[in-house]
């Protein structure tokens, strides 16, 4: 018979109308501002400078050796190495970035410049309450805004920066043997070369 | 007391044409019964839009607008600001003027067709005695403009847009007229008042609607299908297919002439729906005897809303049509049902009334539209396609 079909149909969406008035559970939609969806791990939007401790600057794990700035495929980070050097992580002196903008309205949220960081300084963010009235300055994030602390890395990514962290701590632990054993060697070099001093151009007279 | 509630508005017009010199009252009272459509119906315009995406949304188990005012009634002033405060672009190549005036007509066209239409018991504008002709005319003046449109925005969308709904709006206002002749030939009149006159009787309590005979079944369901595709909505919303020409014909147009087009479209569905309940549903005449005590204007937008939910209903179900499919239903399955429905209409009017007069004519409906619907199937072949001019 002609327009069965339809009349079926038509059954079908009356059903789920006024099954959407029954059945809350229907309603799959979340009302954004006032509820949310929990924090997704594998979620990622822009990316973030991470910095240990409490001060950013002080913390800032970037070395400003670049690489993100190369690979970046649409080039929407800039990047201007400091004059001078400021200790890392590690008590090693490192440059840092003097300027650091990512411009998030140019970026594409490949995570590249993630993967290409030997330091671990460049990680992906979750936040996408990122709307603004001003299109320009708004979406163009400098050193500062881009900072953000590893607590909140911890916070977001919690199985990739157990990861980072068992890393850095394998390599803190090496570099702090490797530091023992230098004031060690010097302390023993020290004590043994103090009595003889003039016996290490003896010493080395047979080369 | 029941006739004042009934006749307030008239009453009201007439108080105040009594304050006017005489001169001035034939023109004053045009103006006031025009000024009345012109408010009244844009705002149930505004009204249906947001219906419209509160039942759609309720049938994709969304909740539709909620945010602009309580349940979200407000959103259609919130896209009014909205589609008045946007920069109104007009492309460089375009027909500057009729790109303008392709809107205007449109929804001029569109109100023109309420001059006839009886909303309430002495309520209308101008009893034409050809008022069903009248009305048929003016709806053709928007194919015309949906033309304009589409040839002045200078577009190949646009054109190809313009091309589908002047294909479609021609091929339906056949069988759409045709639905209507019934009615016609059992009133004897193409007054619009006559006809709804002559349903607002009743036998016991069932009124003498025109829909509740087998030719009036027939020819409201074939008349509403005519007016869905006549009034350009899914599922014979080919001319506006997003997939294929973005927009259709009004591709083009922005901000508030986007917004005029949309009005007139809705406008020019209600006045269809208005005539579908004029000429089968008994107009203003209350759909049960005892109930004639409510005013005779709720009953006929009490009618048009129905209509109205039905559309947004099928809306909601029915995918969009390919156009070999559209053109098919309206000249091998429409055309003919319409030419029959006379016939049938014909056999009804000198049959004795009874039983067996409505078995016939309830044959004569039903047997060729099962007949033709199977034979439309079978005739269906399915085989490689051959393209003639690609190769």
């Amino acid at each position: 018979m002609v327009g069965e079909g339809i009349l079926k149909g038509m059954a079908e969406t009356a059903r789920n109308f006024f099954g959407s008035y029954v059945g809350k559970d229907r309603l799959t939609t979340v009302q954004y501002p006032e509820q949310r969806d929990p924090r997704i791990e594998a979620a990622r939007s822009f990316p973030f400078l991470v910095y240990d401790g409490a001060d950013w600057q002080q913390g800032m794990r970037c070395v400003a050796c670049q690489i993100c700035e190369k690979e970046c495929p649409p080039k929407c980070i800039f990047i201007e190495k400091s004059k001078d050097k400021k200790p890392d992580a590690n008590e090693k002196l490192q440059f840092y970035p003097a300027v650091f903008n990512i411009d998030i309205s140019v970026c594409m949220s490949c995570q590249i410049c993630v993967e290409v960081c030997p330091f671990d300084a460049i990680k992906m963010d979750v936040d996408y309450n990122l709307s603004t009235d001003d299109r320009f300055g708004g979406l163009l994030f400098d050193k500062q805004r881009l900072s953000k602390s590893n607590e909140y890395y911890n916070a977001i990514h919690p199985t990739e920066s157990a990861v980072v962290d068992a890393q850095f701590a394998v390599e803190r632990a090496r570099q702090e043997v490797k530091a023992r054993a230098a004031t060690e060697a010097r302390a023993m070099a020290a004590t043994n070369a103090a009595p003889n001093t003039p016996a290490q151009p003896a010493s080395s007279e047979p080369r | 007391m029941i006739q004042t509630i009934d006749q307030i508005f008239v009453i009201a017009k007439h108080w105040l044409l009594g304050y006017l010199p005489a001169g001035a009252q034939p023109l004053c009272s045009a103006v006031l019964s025009v000024l009345s459509i012109i408010v009244v119906f844009p705002m149930l315009f505004a009204f249906v839009t947001w219906i419209e995406r509160k039942g759609l949304g309720r049938m994709q188990n969304r909740y539709g607008p909620n945010r602009v005012g309580p349940c979200g009634i407000l959103q259609p002033i919130a896209d009014g600001v909205k589609s008045l405060t946007k920069e109104d672009i007009v492309p460089i190549t375009a027909d500057h003027a009729v790109h303008f005036l392709a809107p205007v007509l449109l929804v001029s066209a569109s109100f023109l067709d309420y001059a006839v239409l009886p909303i309430g018991r002495n309520m209308v504008i101008v009893d034409l005695n050809a008022g069903v002709l009248f009305f048929f005319a003016v709806g053709s003046l928007m194919e015309l403009a949906v033309f304009m449109a589409g040839w002045s925005s200078r577009s190949k969308y646009t054109l190809l847009g313009a091309m589908r709904a002047i294909a479609q709006m021609i091929s339906y206002e056949v069988p759409l007229v045709l639905a209507s002749i019934v009615v016609i030939m059992q009133a004897g009149s193409l007054s619009t008042v006559a006809i709804v006159n002559r349903q607002a009787a009743y036998t016991g309590i069932w009124p003498h609607w025109f829909v509740f005979t087998p030719w009036g079944f027939a020819g409201f369901v074939l008349f509403m299908i005519a007016a869905t595709a006549e009034s350009n909505r899914s599922p014979f919303d080919l001319p506006e297919g997003e997939s294929e020409i973005i927009a259709g014909y009004y591709t083009e147009y922005s901000g508030f002439k986007f917004a005029l087009f949309f009005m007139g479209e809705y406008i020019g569905m209600f006045a269809t729906g208005g005539m579908a309940i004029t000429l089968f549903l008994g107009g203003w005449s209350a759909p049960l005897s005892f109930l004639t005590w409510i005013p005779s204007y709720f009953w006929f937008f009490a009618k048009l809303l129905t209509l109205i939910a039905v559309f947004i209903w099928v809306r909601g179900t029915l995918p969009r049509l390919r156009m070999d499919q559209l053109m098919n239903l309206a000249w091998e399955f429409m055309l003919p049902m319409t030419l029959l429905n006379i016939v049938t209409a014909g056999v009804w009017h000198f049959m004795p009334a009874g039983s067996f007069r409505w078995f016939v004519c309830s044959c004569m409906v039903i047997v060729p539209c099962i007949l033709l619907s199977r034979g439309l199937k079978q005739k269906k072949k399915f085989q490689v396609r051959t393209y003639h001019f690609s190769q």
